[in-house]
């Protein structure tokens, strides 16, 4: 697996280790992203930006936990031995809550008349969090572009939460570049490799057009919404997070 | 053109700032077909290069004037008079800002602050600095520029020191207040401290530095010595020394009078500090507001290289080579932040990168990374001539030496000021002459924001740590504009990599207009404190980390200024929300008024 290759030190020769996670004792290899030793343990760190198969970035910060008392994003920091780490503490989720509901607000979220809705990771964890009702929050409302260009994908930016997800997805996997960031701060959007969708080398078999990849309803197949009634959707069956906690005690 | 300009740079990747800062000067902006052929030139994506072309404020995708004219738009510009000088401007050329005049001779612009706050209000007018302008000077500058004249040519009357070097020829003063006796006293000379440093190993080199309690100017303090150890511990093929030149902390222009003045020191201190970590390579990174300096700094760099200063073997050092390019920027703040810097260095987004590896282990192209302030490279030389012991003699015990204060706003000597650590507030307030202070704003936008009660607070590493900015806000300022005047700054300068940094200040920002527009409640307070530990706890660089500072040291220090301004929401109604207002966007978009809330309903139809 080409995940986290940065904190690979060969399979053979990497050192065991053990830290805690909320006095949870855990064994890791040293250099392993904490992020990736929870998951190995059983344990659920929450993320968005951050996908299986893909290098980590460490943007969208659900993943913070504090490491000896300071704040890291799990997914981009190696662990190390003894570390002491806390994951699910009233601060940590007040964060998390936080961000979960700027990301809500900063988009045009509109759950009700979305495709993505019952599969989507940001409404799944919305709902982790009990943010679905509105807050204080201003909703930015945003008017971004929409490319319907392409015959079978279309890109409804106004939904984009930055993730990146798409655009490492077609740089490292697919070998593509047909997404990059372009713009900066509150402005800051995936911008095509092209004048437009239709204009890229994107293929709905690439790994950027999966339904994994996109985690909310970003990147759209055309033809084929609400394919899942409600009841049976993705999240429907089971929650994000929820494959990685049935690892605990399997003696993984 | 495009092709020539890449082949410049030897269609180097790594230099595309530079080629899109050649591209903009000559074509006035970067066009789609540019993109498409730097792309191509340099066999990179598309989308790559737009996304560079799209982060830096410098770069327009639409065209700009010939002669560009960006009007500084800090606090401390606003609070000089920066919005009449601009009218005067907007009227002369005939254009708003963000416009164009049709015949492509002129644009206006406002820009983040571009290092002059001592002679606000001051624009940029193509790279030429017009400091201290009034209403009349700008009319005048706009006349001769509406006759023809070249920017260049604009100014006769040069300011001092070697402002008026004819490589620099800049309206621009130092300022410089107090002299001390570190960086600012009229005996330095240079090479002194290279000759010393040359005749000790790099460890002694490194061991003198830290021994002499030398902190990191650029503000967070990190020890100097240990940061040389590191780097120079970490096994690699090529180390690189990096000078952050992008002074870009509004109300900071400190290093530019080092630029202007101690430009030899500050390559006395990169050459030591290569030689001290086995660096052959170093980057000067300028701020592009500081373009104007650049020719001049060009030519003492190729005076050393000519007398063995700089280059394969230099003089003196038994077999030691170290070179010095002078990498511009291209407006981004965040490029002030180490490893954004090294990101814009890469010809990258100039986005921070994720830490560890920290850049004095994987820095500059992967390699281990000395990024060090002008001020503290500076300070490196002349401890390397009279010793670390000589350095820690002035100061306190946890900061030692001098620091440079960049002091402007309300008071009668803005400028420079070389103190001792150490020094109180109140004492530098009696110093600049400050106009019956409120406010002190230590260390910018992202320091503290002080009242009264705090100027027996000291300015130094242990208390009231700084980059060296102090603004001086007087009693008739409104506290609640300065900070909505900062987060306007961190929003337009965030890089928008996280999610807290990016979003958070927007509504930072959104809630302190609430209040201010006088719909505030009492609970906006505590919303902002927790929004606030939010974005500090989990942003992934200093500027998210800091950028809420002003609102939680403005409640902090000044509640009673949010308390006259918010009130118990009654009825269970948001205080904020304004109901006719509201019914304002109806009534235009209906054509008519509201039967509850407008009494005369009825009477005048159709005539809302």
């Amino acid at each position: 697996m080409a995940r986290h290759e940065a904190f690979d030190g060969g399979e053979e020769t990497r050192q065991r280790i053990t830290f805690t996670i909320d006095g949870e004792k855990i064994t890791a290899f040293a250099g392993q992203s904490i992020l990736e030793a929870a998951d190995a343990a059983g344990i659920y760190i929450p993320r968005l930006c951050d996908v299986e198969g893909l290098d980590p970035q460490g943007s969208c910060r659900v993943c913070t936990v504090k490491v000896n008392s300071r704040p890291v994003a799990s997914c981009v920091h190696p662990v190390s031995a003894d570390d002491v780490v806390e994951n699910d503490t009233e601060e940590i989720r007040r964060w998390r809550r936080d961000l979960i509901k700027m990301l809500l607000h900063e988009g045009n979220h509109l759950c009700p008349i979305c495709e993505a809705s019952g599969r989507c990771e940001l409404q799944a964890m919305a709902a982790r969090f009990e943010t679905l009702e509105p807050d204080l929050y201003p909703y930015l409302q945003p008017v971004r572009p929409v490319d319907a260009s392409h015959p079978d994908i279309m890109l409804d930016t106004n939904r984009c939460i930055r993730c990146g997800r798409c655009i490492r997805a077609s740089r490292d996997v697919d070998r593509k570049y047909v997404f990059g960031y372009i713009g900066r701060g509150i402005h800051k959007r995936v911008g095509v490799n092209a004048t437009d969708l239709a204009h890229t080398r994107i293929d709905l078999d690439d790994a950027a057009a999966s339904l994994e990849t996109c985690p909310v309803g970003c990147i759209i197949r055309k033809r084929v919404g609400f394919f899942a009634p409600i009841g049976r959707r993705q999240f429907d069956l089971q929650a994000p997070g929820d494959e990685i906690e049935k690892r605990k005690g399997e003696g993984k | 053109m495009v092709n020539v300009v890449c082949s410049k740079f030897n269609s180097d990747r790594g230099r595309l700032i530079d080629i899109l800062l050649d591209i903009q000067s000559t074509a006035r902006h970067i066009s789609e077909e540019a993109i498409e052929e730097v792309a191509s030139a340099l066999g990179i994506h598309r989308v790559e290069v737009e996304g560079v072309v799209t982060f830096y404020s410098f770069f327009s995708q639409t065209p700009k004037g010939r002669v560009a004219i960006r009007l500084c738009d800090d606090i401390i510009d606003r609070h000089a008079g920066a919005e009449a000088v601009g009218q005067v401007f907007s009227e002369a050329l005939g254009i708003g800002y963000g416009q164009t005049s049709t015949d492509g001779r002129f644009s206006l612009d406002k820009t983040a602050c571009i290092g002059m706050s001592d002679q606000a209000p001051a624009a940029l007018i193509n790279n030429e600095v017009a400091p201290s302008l009034t209403p009349d000077t700008a009319r005048r500058i706009a006349l001769r520029l509406v006759q023809g004249m070249p920017p260049e040519s604009l100014f006769e009357d040069f300011g001092d020191g070697n402002n008026s070097h004819p490589l620099i020829r800049s309206a621009v003063n130092n300022n410089i207040r107090l002299i001390g006796d570190i960086l600012l006293a009229g005996d330095i000379e240079s090479g002194k401290g290279l000759e010393r440093a040359f005749a000790l190993t790099p460890e002694r080199v490194v061991e003198e530095i830290s021994g002499s309690g030398l902190r990191g100017r650029g503000g967070a303090g990190f020890p100097t010595g240990k940061k040389l150890a590191l780097a120079r511990a970490f096994p690699a093929q090529r180390r690189f020394v990096i000078c952050n030149a992008d002074e870009g902390e509004p109300g900071t222009f400190k290093d530019r009078v080092l630029l202007t003045e101690r430009a030899e020191l500050l390559f006395d201190g990169m050459t030591i500090a290569a030689y001290a970590i086995g660096a052959s390579e170093g980057i000067l990174y300028l701020r592009a507001e500081y373009s104007y300096l650049r020719g001049y700094l060009e030519e003492i760099l190729a005076r050393r290289r000519a007398s063995g200063l700089l280059g394969g073997e230099i003089h003196g050092s038994k077999g030691f080579g170290f070179d010095i390019r002078i990498q511009m920027g291209a407006g981004a703040y965040i490029c002030g932040e180490e490893s954004a810097l090294i990101s814009s260095c890469e010809g990258l987004r100039g986005e921070p990168k994720n830490r560890p590896p920290f850049p004095v282990e994987k820095g500059y192209l992967g390699y281990p990374t000395v990024v060090n302030n002008v001020e503290t490279l500076c300070n490196i030389s002349r401890i390397m001539e009279r010793g670390g012991a000589w350095f820690a003699s002035y100061g306190t015990g946890q900061s030692a030496g001098t620091k440079l204060l960049s002091v402007s706003g309300d008071c009668g000597k803005p400028g420079v000021y070389e103190a001792p650590f150490g020094l109180r507030v109140r004492e530098l307030l009696e110093m600049v002459e400050a106009d019956n202070p409120a406010i002190v704003q230590v260390g910018g936008p992202s320091g503290a924001m002080i009242g009264k009660v705090d100027f027996d607070r000291r300015i130094c590493f242990e208390d009231l740590p700084t980059g060296g900015a102090v603004m001086v806000f007087g009693a008739r300022r409104n506290a609640l504009k300065i900070v909505d005047a900062f987060l306007e700054f961190f929003i337009d300068e965030s890089c928008g990599y996280c999610t807290p940094c990016r979003v958070g200040n927007v509504f930072l920002q959104e809630r302190i207009q609430k209040i201010m527009n006088g719909f505030g409640e009492t609970g906006d307070m505590d919303y902002l404190e927790s929004l606030s530990r939010t974005i500090t706890a989990t942003s992934r660089c200093g500027l998210g980390a800091t950028s809420s500072r002003p609102v939680t040291s403005s409640i902090q220090q000044f509640p009673l200024v949010y308390a006259s301004l918010t009130k118990e929401p009654k009825d269970g109604l948001h205080a904020g929300f304004d109901i006719q207002r509201g019914l304002e966007i109806s009534r235009k978009i209906a054509r008519r008024q509201s039967m509850i809330y407008d009494r005369r309903y009825g009477e005048e139809d159709g005539q809302a």
